[in-house]
């Protein structure tokens, strides 16, 4: 197991900076996730580790020992590619025996040892089979057996999952979080996918604009945002704009139709200002009092329906609904909704970082 | 600071020495042809210039060859153009081996065309003689620029006809479809809505037809007699059948590098201007004509075929013929054969070994050049991919003459050696090898290679174990490709061979030239044979059509 550690690393694309003094430790034998939108640089960050990508500045290092100037071959990396990269002219056995065959492990244990990682990905009924005979899911799963074969120090993945279909990407998230918990090994997973991320990782860096945004477990991120990028990307929410106000020594929010929040206790800051209220869908609820709304729509979705109501500040609101009504509110309808105020995130307006009092930076 | 940004490693080394070999052997050889041109006895002179545009006799032969390359880059247009319109929009019976046999007909030795016309059409031709003895007239003359213009556009339809054909396969059906439902049909459609769209193509193709013709030279210096080109002249000042003038020789040779880099700086620059990208979803479906249209398509097509094949036929069959002091008299025999056989032992010997041994350098140099040109991007690399492409523009015979300018004093002497032809066919085809190769290495995902180098591959061992038996059927079906041109190859190795390095085609030309019609006959049959095996072999081969589609 390997711990990596990633030290003012720079990366820069002809004067463009794609990553910019960046620190990151990863811990040993942890499933972390770099999360972000295309072009965060999160495949770039990837692709450093690798090898792939020179390092303008800073330091990458396992466990301690800085590998900036080892060649990728000699990195001892186990990689998943999105298109599964396997050799198109080796059968699946022959794929996975590659990485042990550059090492000059003996024929019998390589044998034994392809058979064992084609086993733990279900593959082994299929080990004779070339590539272009295997679906992307079974190509997929002769890739991660064959960069777990070599038992490397670290596993890699790029967007293991994108090109599969969505019911296949589940099956095989649950498959690749099984076998790396097995292993062991220190796995760096890059994905745009939220979702993925946060039913695999261990822990997420959700990244944006070549910088890391906040560095927690799943739970953490979404429960806790940094700031505004990050609740906005993880997760629905709705953003509400408020003015916040010194009342009696207290900070209140005022919600509206007389509504107040006071959230002295949750604020770190004691300064008024204008705020942006992260508010979950579901923590919104209708009930007999609260601040007053129009339903703009509702959308039956079976065990739920999703509400897009307007608000009297003229903000759009959408929450879900378990209730079972027999039938749906229609376009203007009034509702009177209620905000579950330990599930609310305060943002400063004008940098969009969180304020909440204990807020991870 | 990283293993990434030195980057000097064995590939390095590699891309090195193909930039040393390249400038020992094509670059150093030119640059002698170029001081050559305009150096008599050691001085700077212009005399190539005034001695060629004094006199008739040589300016004349510029426009002889424009006039040739003109009509011919015309005429195969127009009569490519519809093939490849009724092929694709029509139901041809035999439409597939129609294609093939097309292709063959592209495939096979260009000059044999001119040899086999004069067989039917010489002063003692069949066809010649068949007239004369029912009508009792002699037809007109074959020889000059009758011949050469029908020689050459037979030869070169084929060529346009397969750039169309790639053409017309990314034209989706629903272009066609809308301009239907537009009310834009027939002919109208045809020429308003396929031809712009086509029109990068033809132009490209026309381009290369122009400069295949310009730079022939086996066809005019068989056919073309009085009528000479310009690549006659260089042929007939630079052995000299008058008087021998390597300067002058040399200063001609320059004006076709001339004229035909032009022609392909002017083809890049409008195929880049024009340059219309499409893909079909859904290729064009022939539709099935009836009545005497269908007839009309089918004589077309089959008309062409026809005279496309006439001249390998008439070349087997001559080649049975009995012959006496080289010309052909009554009655059918195996006596060409074995008349000749100690020589057609020794020319298909010299086929082979130099052959193969020239296609083996060749495929081991195209691999390690498109890899270095495609995967290590930087100047030296850069220089060489330009490098690469010069056997391209210059035509073969120039290519020969600098050759044995180079090499036949100085320190470097290889003239009339093994090592000169296999040096000269692996040179003359390695630009082909070398794009196609690197045109698969583009479409070759790079994170395979990276895969192999993650799993502790060294990049010679992902080259050699991962990329090349992942490519190898199409680099395999570009092989055979090159076999059979290197086989047909005559004017760039026509100043380089001697005796014991002559290989078929030489021989044939040898043959035509001291007028043993019968041992060229029977030796064009030996190579085509051999070509249509090869080609045979190819269309066997996994992806092998598509090599073939250029």
């Amino acid at each position: 197991m390997t711990a990596i550690a990633l030290r003012s690393l720079r990366k820069e694309y002809g004067g463009q900076i794609a990553i910019a003094d960046l620190d990151l430790d990863i811990r040993e034998g942890e499933f972390f996730t770099l999360l972000g939108p295309s072009g965060c640089g999160k495949t770039t960050l990837l692709r450093m580790i690798a090898g792939f990508n020179s390092i303008e500045a800073g330091t990458i290092s396992f466990d301690g020992v800085v590998i900036n100037d080892k060649p990728s071959a000699a990195r001892n990396i186990g990689m998943v590619f999105q298109n599964y990269a396997l050799f198109p002219q080796m059968t699946a056995a022959k794929n996975v025996a590659f990485g042990l065959q550059t090492r000059n492990i003996g024929k019998g244990e390589s044998a034994r040892r392809v058979e064992a990682a084609l086993h733990s990905v279900h593959m082994d009924h299929l080990k004779d089979r070339l590539p272009g005979a295997l679906s992307g899911g079974q190509q997929q799963r002769v890739a991660l057996a064959r960069a777990l074969v070599i038992s490397p120090a670290l596993l890699l993945m790029d967007e293991p999952l994108s090109n599969l279909d969505a019911k296949l990407r589940v099956e095989m998230r649950d498959t690749i979080r099984q076998a790396q918990r097995e292993a062991g090994i220190t796995t760096v997973y890059v994905t745009h996918d939220q979702e993925e991320a946060m039913a695999v990782s261990d822990r997420i860096a959700v990244m944006n604009l070549g910088l890391v945004q906040q560095v927690g477990t799943p739970a953490e991120i979404y429960r806790n945002p940094a700031n505004r990028f990050v609740a906005e990307f993880i997760g629905k929410t709705n953003l509400l704009e408020r003015d916040a106000l010194q009342r009696d020594g207290r900070l209140v929010v005022e919600l509206g139709e007389g509504v107040t929040l006071d959230i002295t206790e949750v604020v770190g800051k004691t300064t008024d200002g204008t705020m942006q209220i992260s508010v979950r869908p579901e923590a919104v609820r209708a009930a007999d009092s609260g601040i007053q709304a129009e339903v703009v729509d509702e959308t039956f979705l079976g065990s739920h329906s999703q509400v897009r109501a307007r608000l009297s500040s003229g903000e759009t609101i959408e929450f879900l609904e378990f209730s079972h009504r027999a039938s749906l509110w229609q376009r203007g309808d009034k509702v009177t909704l209620q905000l579950d105020t330990s599930m609310l995130t305060f943002f400063d307006a004008e940098d969009g970082v969180s304020v909440m009092r204990g807020a991870s930076k | 600071m990283t293993a990434q940004t030195g980057r000097f490693d064995g590939w390095t080394a590699v891309a090195v020495a193909l930039t040393g070999g390249y400038l020992l052997m094509i670059i150093w050889p030119l640059v002698l042809v170029l001081i050559n041109s305009v150096a008599v006895g050691g001085t700077f002179a212009l005399a190539g210039f005034e001695t060629f545009f004094s006199s008739r006799l040589y300016y004349g032969t510029l426009i002889n060859s424009i006039l040739v390359t003109v009509c011919v880059t015309l005429l195969s247009l127009a009569i490519a153009f519809p093939l490849a319109y009724f092929m694709t929009m029509f139901r041809v019976m035999g439409n597939g081996m129609a294609q093939v046999l097309i292709l063959a007909s592209m495939m096979s030795p260009p000059f044999i065309g001119a040899y086999s016309w004069i067989l039917l059409l010489g002063n003692n031709g069949m066809i010649t003689q068949l007239v004369q003895d029912v009508f009792g007239f002699k037809p007109p003359s074959i020889y000059g620029f009758v011949g050469i213009v029908l020689v050459l556009t037979l030869q070169l339809v084929p060529l346009i006809f397969t750039y169309l054909m790639g053409a017309w396969r990314t034209v989706d059906v629903s272009l066609l479809e809308a301009s239907e439902s537009m009310g834009i049909t027939g002919w109208r459609r045809a020429v308003q809505v396929i031809t712009p769209l086509l029109w990068p193509t033809v132009l490209g193709g026309s381009l290369l037809v122009f400069v295949r013709a310009f730079a022939d030279f086996g066809t005019p210096m068989l056919i073309g007699q009085g009528y000479r080109t310009v690549p006659v002249l260089i042929y007939s000042s630079f052995v000299g059948e008058v008087s021998i003038d390597k300067s002058f020789a040399a200063f001609v040779a320059v004006i076709v590098i001339i004229v035909t880099l032009a022609v392909f700086l002017f083809q890049k620059y409008l195929v880049d201007r024009q340059k219309i990208s499409m893909t079909a979803m859904r290729s064009i479906e022939p539709k099935r004509l009836t009545g005497w249209r269908n007839i009309a398509i089918h004589a077309y097509v089959y008309g062409f075929l026809a005279l496309a094949l006439a001249p390998l036929i008439v070349v087997v069959i001559s080649s049975f013929r009995n012959t006496l002091y080289g010309q052909f008299v009554d009655g059918y025999s195996l006596r060409n054969y074995v008349g000749a056989q100690r020589d057609i032992f020794r020319y298909v010997g010299n086929t082979f070994s130099i052959g193969l041994t020239a296609l083996a350098i060749l495929v081991v140099v195209a691999i390690l050049l498109a890899y270095v040109t495609v995967r290590r991007r930087g100047p030296l690399s850069g220089t060489l991919d330009t490098m690469t492409m010069v056997p391209y523009v210059v035509p073969g015979l120039i290519i020969g003459i600098a050759l044995v300018t180079a090499f036949s004093q100085g320190p470097i002497i290889l003239t009339g050696t093994f090592a000169i032809m296999v040096i000269a066919l692996a040179i003359r085809r390695l630009p082909y090898s070398a794009r196609s190769i690197a045109a698969l290495m583009h479409q070759f995902n790079t994170s395979i290679e990276e895969a192999a180098i993650s799993l502790g591959a060294s990049k010679f061992r992902t080259l050699v174990q991962v990329i090349v038996p992942a490519l190898a059927p199409g680099i395999l079906s570009g092989a055979v490709l090159s076999w059979v041109t290197i086989i047909t190859e005559l004017s760039t190795t026509l100043f380089l061979y001697n005796t014991s390095t002559q290989t078929l085609s030489l021989g044939i030309y040898a043959q035509v030239i001291r007028g043993q019609l019968g041992t060229a006959a029977a030796l064009s049959t030996i190579l085509l044979v051999l070509t249509m095996i090869s080609l045979f072999l190819l269309m066997r081969l996994p992806g092998g059509q598509r090599a073939l589609r250029v």
